[in-house]
């Protein structure tokens, strides 16, 4: 694993990360109004990006890496799991959620001597 | 009354949009970015570059996908395609605001401009309090905020940047684990269409599965594979419930 250095690096965050996304902005602005908030292509289109983001979810809880790489898995779980729990306990607030999750995940990371 | 809330200035709107920094939803964010700041830490970013990173890519799915491209090995063209892929969602999200932003006299341009700050914090956080805000002063508000959320953030990535090895074990696992987790409450807390609750949880399975059977490829399969899944299933069961009434 090593990083880039130099010029590359920024040209490379420039394209791959900033034209990457505002591209989808000057577009989501351009369509503005004129969009069908009712079609079935955007329900597509939502559907998709939704999914995406929840394999990226799915990947940080399931294959992270740092400190939590030598977390078992099944503690990541039961704060998710747990949080969840939390989420709609708490009449789906987000905070409620984030800090069940937070309190099972540092609880147990304490108990086993992290 | 109307009138006195017209006449308060620019300023002044501007001001009311940036204090938004002290609500729950900002507060939550930058905590992600202190996590954030400990992945790019351990991925061994130079501080500058994370910085550079945080203003310029400001969507934090994104950011994380353009990170794991580039520890990975990919291309600029795989890259660009796998972030662009996920940033797709941003579309309707800004072609969503964009109407309740824009006044008679806001100039396209400055929508443009103004874009680049929504995501999913600014976006939630706008839909739900620019009702409040006169029509002609609601780009104004929103740019006090979202202007102000990432340059708090990319303060707060240079500060934290060094600190963030030195935290203990414990916190930095936290500190981590509050993006996925803040990922899931608040796609799940802003969700205004059912596909996107099936989308979610299609996506939670695509996603390991998908990286089992092909890791190079594994986010964009899950997208699209268990995007199309999800908006097939949801389809079929809103025009069977249809045809039933």
């Amino acid at each position: 694993m090593s990083w880039m250095e130099g010029w590359w690096a920024y040209v490379f965050i420039a394209v791959a990360g900033w034209l990457a996304t505002d591209i989808w902005r000057w577009l989501g602005v351009i369509a503005g109004n004129r969009l069908r908030e009712d079609s079935e292509a955007l329900n597509w289109v939502r559907a998709v990006a939704t999914a995406l983001v929840a394999a990226v979810i799915a990947k940080l809880i399931l294959y992270p890496t740092g400190v939590l790489a030598q977390s078992p898995l099944w503690l990541r779980m039961a704060a998710v799991i747990l949080g969840a729990f939390g989420f709609f306990l708490g009449r789906q607030k987000p905070a409620a959620g984030i800090a069940t999750a937070i309190a099972v995940l540092a609880a147990g990371l304490w108990w086993l001597g992290f | 009354m109307e009138d006195a809330e017209d006449e308060r200035s620019s300023l002044a709107w501007f001001l009311k949009g940036a204090r938004g920094i002290f609500s729950l939803p900002a507060v939550i964010l930058m905590l992600s970015f202190v996590g954030f700041c400990a992945l790019t830490v351990q991925a061994g970013i130079p501080p500058e570059q994370v910085v550079f990173m945080t203003g310029a890519v400001w969507a934090l799915p994104a950011k994380v996908i353009l990170v794991s491209s580039i520890l990975g090995g990919a291309s600029l063209a795989t890259a660009f395609l796998a972030v662009t892929l996920s940033s797709v969602r941003l579309m309707p999200m800004v072609a969503a605001l964009v109407p309740e932003l824009r006044g008679p006299k806001t100039p396209t341009w400055l929508l443009l401009v103004l874009s680049h700050f929504i995501a999913i914090t600014a976006w939630v956080f706008a839909m739900e309090r620019v009702h409040d805000v006169p029509r002609n002063h609601r780009a104004t508000f929103f740019a006090g905020f979202g202007i102000t959320l990432v340059a708090a953030n990319m303060l707060v990535v240079g500060v934290v940047y060094h600190l963030v090895a030195e935290f203990p074990p414990l916190v930095a696992g936290c500190l981590f684990f509050l993006t996925p987790v803040y990922f899931l409450a608040s796609i799940w807390h802003s969700a205004r269409h059912p596909v996107i609750y099936v989308a979610l949880a299609t996506g939670l399975v695509a996603g390991p599965l998908c990286y089992w059977l092909a890791p190079e490829f594994d986010i964009l399969l899950a997208g699209v594979g268990g995007g199309t899944v999800a908006w097939f299933g949801e389809r079929l069961w809103r025009l069977r419930r249809e045809a039933r009434k």
